[in-house]
């Protein structure tokens, strides 16, 4: 009784109305416009269905399908020790681990293509194993960072209960901390999926000219072939598909239920768990590392060694660029600075509502994951071109377009966390009399401290690093540093690819940097 | 609260009126242009106070993906000026028609089919080698289209997917012209039978597979790349070199003009022309091949040092007509990706 009061309170209101706002005027409106012109001719809408029936569209779709299933399952395997490593224990370097984690997920897909190509052996590049391994690379973040935040906050008092009774450590994990742990595994993992099935850089680089997805297929027609009947009809196909995954992911989601949470530090790892906990970190950090690491190597290589030569042209005049490269940066930091706040005030109502039951919105943010960056920016460009909202060239356009991508990993970072609050802690203090205020300020918001620092950073990191919406609609005076890392891999000469790799490690140390900043702000220093 | 209130709608009534201002002249004129577009401060900042005009470059992709992307807002466009477009049908239909006084000066060969278009500047796609690579096994480079299917040149090319990439349509258009509507295919088939590796992009293909650019783990020698990339090597070397590490082949070049127009319902229809005038200037000329590695319209125009050295002008490049390109385009792509690809 009490949750449907609240439910109906002005705030109630506002955190289901702020987000669906923001999501019609800078997603639906744009998507139907383009649609509306790619589809409708003299007042009837023209079916696409001969395209989707295409014995092209559907080998496409097979492969998108079938790659982005086994990425997912791959990511998980590689992610899962981590992040159960990161969450259960303390140790030395633990949060610079956390932080170095998001690496991969900012870095521009060219550069880590660039460095995959120069890491893997003959023979792997162009297929599909490069682009499986990429994805991995660029997944697991999402992975050690949602589960991570939920493991961490399990009550271990249960799995301890367990072992006293004489479940085996196989049974311990597979009868308790499995099932309590599903959720925020179902939501990690839709996540990554949706970004396997869109996937469209890591394809083009990697997989060379043979592999498409329905999002490079989309493109190609939409933006180089101009055939925009067509990129409708994929494009809904694969809302569609997007539309299934966030369903059925969220249902899945729904039975496994919320957990109890804990308070408290981590214990440090003894016995067998440091070899566990040292393997598992080893590991992870050995993939994780190596094309970040030959990235740094090729920042500093010069023409008779190595030096700061790449780094000192970051203050030069280019003719790449409109302006100094070091602006770049400054330009990078100020949209994903906007685009987290956005992010944070739409994805934090978006969240309370999601875990007071409004399950619809969760898989309504999710879609803008699922629509295809080439048609949303064409769109962009019909919807938005008269005032108030001539947005077409006004630099706010960045931010909001990075603010959709990262809503979602704010929403599902919070979920979770938020829903284990609103079932346990927050009933029982009400019953010992504490006001609504009272409650959100003593319990609700320590408890969600560390949630709300993954979302930030989270959130962060994807702004820093978005490319495909960024370098469609960023003008050229303000360009971001992957955009620019794009132009100048774009020129031939050494100099321009060192430049190109010490924007990229500039970026690697940006988001390391930021996402323990955010850590620590926010929590506090890790307990000792 | 009824006092704030009023202060409130007087403050915002002042702020309109502050900046509404009716019919300002225009401050900006805006150049939609594709992704290889580039400008120097000082080109730019001398533009700015010849014309009183803020200069807005907004880039889109490559030419075709800008090309369609005017074609999207076609009537309400998001700039003033495209540049880097062909003079096809399709590219004039967006555009006002203007003639510029500076066209005087232009080399008649670059001229466009009619005053929709003005030229800006041209650029040669060739093949590139390696010179040391060929130097170091005592082999001689290819010098013509028809020797990169001898078997000495076996598994050496690397060429750009035409449906991607545009020096690859350029290299795919180059051997339609050469070897006619009737050759062409048995010549890609020739290729693909020697080991010719296709990959999406320039940047793939030139930073990552050719073995020639300075940094390149790339182990293939040959290249479609321009005429213009050995002298780019030189002036981004990271040390001074003396030669070239690599050369452009002279035979089976393929001219692109690119040109530029006014986009119909053009803001600054003033503007615009005021930047093509500017854009034909001997400042703006003079520094296209420093700035976009391609050579001026404009007659007369000193090229930097490095070009002179490094970089070739090909005397009788391949090129075919805009309006074939149109028509064709798709139906040859397709017939590539089939013989090269599948």
């Amino acid at each position: 009784m009490d949750r449907d009061r609240r439910a109906l309170s002005v705030g109630g209101v506002a955190t289901v109305a702020v987000p669906v706002a923001f999501l019609a005027a800078f997603f639906a409106w744009p998507l139907v416009a383009i649609l509306e012109r790619s589809l409708a001719g003299d007042g009837t809408v023209d079916l696409p269905h001969d395209v989707l029936t295409r014995r092209s569209t559907l080998e496409v779709a097979w492969f998108t399908l079938w790659q982005a299933v086994v990425s997912t399952a791959l990511t998980l395997v590689a992610a899962l020790p981590l992040a159960w490593a990161l969450a259960r224990f303390s140790f030395r370097g633990r949060s610079l681990v956390e932080a170095l984690v998001l690496v991969p997920f900012v870095l521009p897909t060219v550069v880590v293509a660039t460095a995959f190509l120069a890491l893997l052996p003959d023979g792997v590049e162009r297929t599909v194993w490069a682009i499986l391994l990429a994805h991995v690379f660029f997944n697991v973040a999402i992975v050690v960072r949602i589960v991570g935040a939920f493991w961490a906050g399990l009550d271990p008092s249960l799995d301890d209960a367990a072992a006293t009774l004489g479940a085996s450590p196989y049974r311990r994990h597979r009868l308790v901390t499995a099932p309590l742990l599903a959720p925020a595994v179902a939501a990690a993992a839709s996540i990554v999926f949706l970004f396997c099935f869109t996937s469209f850089g890591v394809i083009v680089v990697l997989g060379g000219i043979r592999y498409a997805t329905l999002e490079v297929e989309i493109y190609n027609q939409a933006a180089r072939l101009f055939d925009l009947r067509a990129a409708a009809a994929l494009a809904l196909l694969q809302l569609a598909a997007v539309a299934a995954t966030v369903l059925v992911s969220g249902r899945l989601e729904r039975r496994l239920g919320g957990a109890r949470t804990r308070r408290g530090p981590a214990p440090r790892p003894t016995g067998r768990d440091r070899v566990r906990v040292g393997l598992a970190v080893g590991c992870s950090l050995a993939l994780l590392a190596l094309p970040p690491l030959a990235l740094v190597v090729r920042s500093f290589r010069v023409a008779d060694g190595y030096g700061l030569d790449h780094y000192a042209s970051l203050l030069d005049e280019t003719p790449a660029l409109l302006v100094v490269p070091w602006h770049a940066i400054l330009n990078s930091l100020l949209f994903a600075g906007a685009a987290t706040a956005i992010a944070l005030m739409v994805g934090v109502l978006a969240a309370v509502a999601v875990a007071r039951g409004r399950r619809g919105l969760d898989a309504l943010l999710m879609l803008p994951l699922g629509a295809s960056a080439a048609m949303l920016g064409f769109g962009f460009l019909l919807a938005f071109d008269d005032p108030p909202l001539d947005l077409r060239s006004s630099v706010l356009i960045v931010p909001i377009a990075q603010a959709l991508v990262a809503i979602p990993f704010v929403v599902r970072s919070l979920v979770p966390a938020l829903r284990a609050v609103e079932a346990r802690l927050g009933e029982a203090a009400a019953v010992l009399g504490a006001s609504p205020w009272q409650v959100r300020r003593e319990i609700d918001l320590p408890l969600l401290a560390r949630p709300l620092a993954v979302a930030a950073g989270l959130a962060f990191a994807v702004a820093l690093g978005e490319f495909g919406a960024t370098v469609f609609i960023a003008r050229a005076d303000w360009p971001t540093v992957p955009v620019s890392i794009f132009r100048f891999l774009g020129r031939p000469g050494a100099d321009n690819v060192g430049t190109a790799m010490a924007l990229s490690v500039t970026l690697m140390i940006l988001v390391t940097a930021v996402a323990l900043a955010s850590e620590r702000s926010l929590v506090g220093r890790p307990p000792r | 609260m009824r006092v704030a209130a009023v202060t409130l709608v007087a403050v915002a009534a002042v702020a309109v009126a502050g900046c509404g201002g009716g019919e300002d002249a225009p401050t900006e004129v805006v150049l939609l242009t594709h992704d290889s577009f580039a400008i120097s401060k000082e080109v730019k900042v001398a533009f700015e106070k010849e014309s009183g005009l803020t200069l807005r470059v907004l880039q889109g992709g490559d030419a075709n993906e800008t090309l369609n992307r005017a074609l999207l807002t076609a009537g309400d466009p998001q700039g003033d000026v495209i540049f880097g477009i062909d003079d096809s049908v399709l590219s004039r239909a967006l555009l006002e028609e203007y003639s510029s006084d500076g066209l005087e000066d232009v080399d008649p060969e670059y001229a466009g089919a009619d005053d929709h278009v003005t030229p800006i500047d041209h650029g040669e796609v060739c093949l590139n080698v390696d010179r040391s690579w060929f130097a170091d096994r005592g082999i001689d480079p290819p010098g013509t289209l028809e020797d990169l299917t001898q078997p000495r040149y076996r598994g050496l090319l690397v060429v750009e997917n035409p449906a991607t990439s545009s020096p690859g349509l350029s290299f795919l258009l180059a051997t339609v012209d050469r070897f006619g509507e009737d050759g062409w295919e048995a010549y890609w088939q020739a290729l693909r039978a020697n080991g010719v590796l296709a990959v999406d992009g320039w940047e793939e293909a030139y930073t990552q597979e050719f073995s020639g650019a300075a940094g390149s783990p790339g182990k293939r020698p040959i290249v479609v790349s321009y005429a213009t990339s050995p002298a780019a090597e030189v002036i981004f070397a990271s040390k001074p070199l003396a030669t070239a590490t690599t050369a452009a082949v002279e035979d089976g070049c393929y001219r692109q003009v690119e040109y530029a127009g006014i986009l119909r319902g053009a803001a600054n229809e003033d503007g615009a022309r005021a930047l093509i005038d500017f854009m034909l200037s001997e400042r703006f000329q003079a520094a296209v091949p420093g700035s976009m590695f391609v050579y001026p319209v404009r007659a007369g125009v000193a090229l930097p040092e490095a070009f002179v050295e490094h970089a070739i002008i090909p005397e009788n490049p391949l090129q075919l007509p805009a309006d074939d390109i149109d028509e064709n385009r798709d139906r040859w792509v397709a017939r590539w990706t089939e013989i090269v690809v599948r």
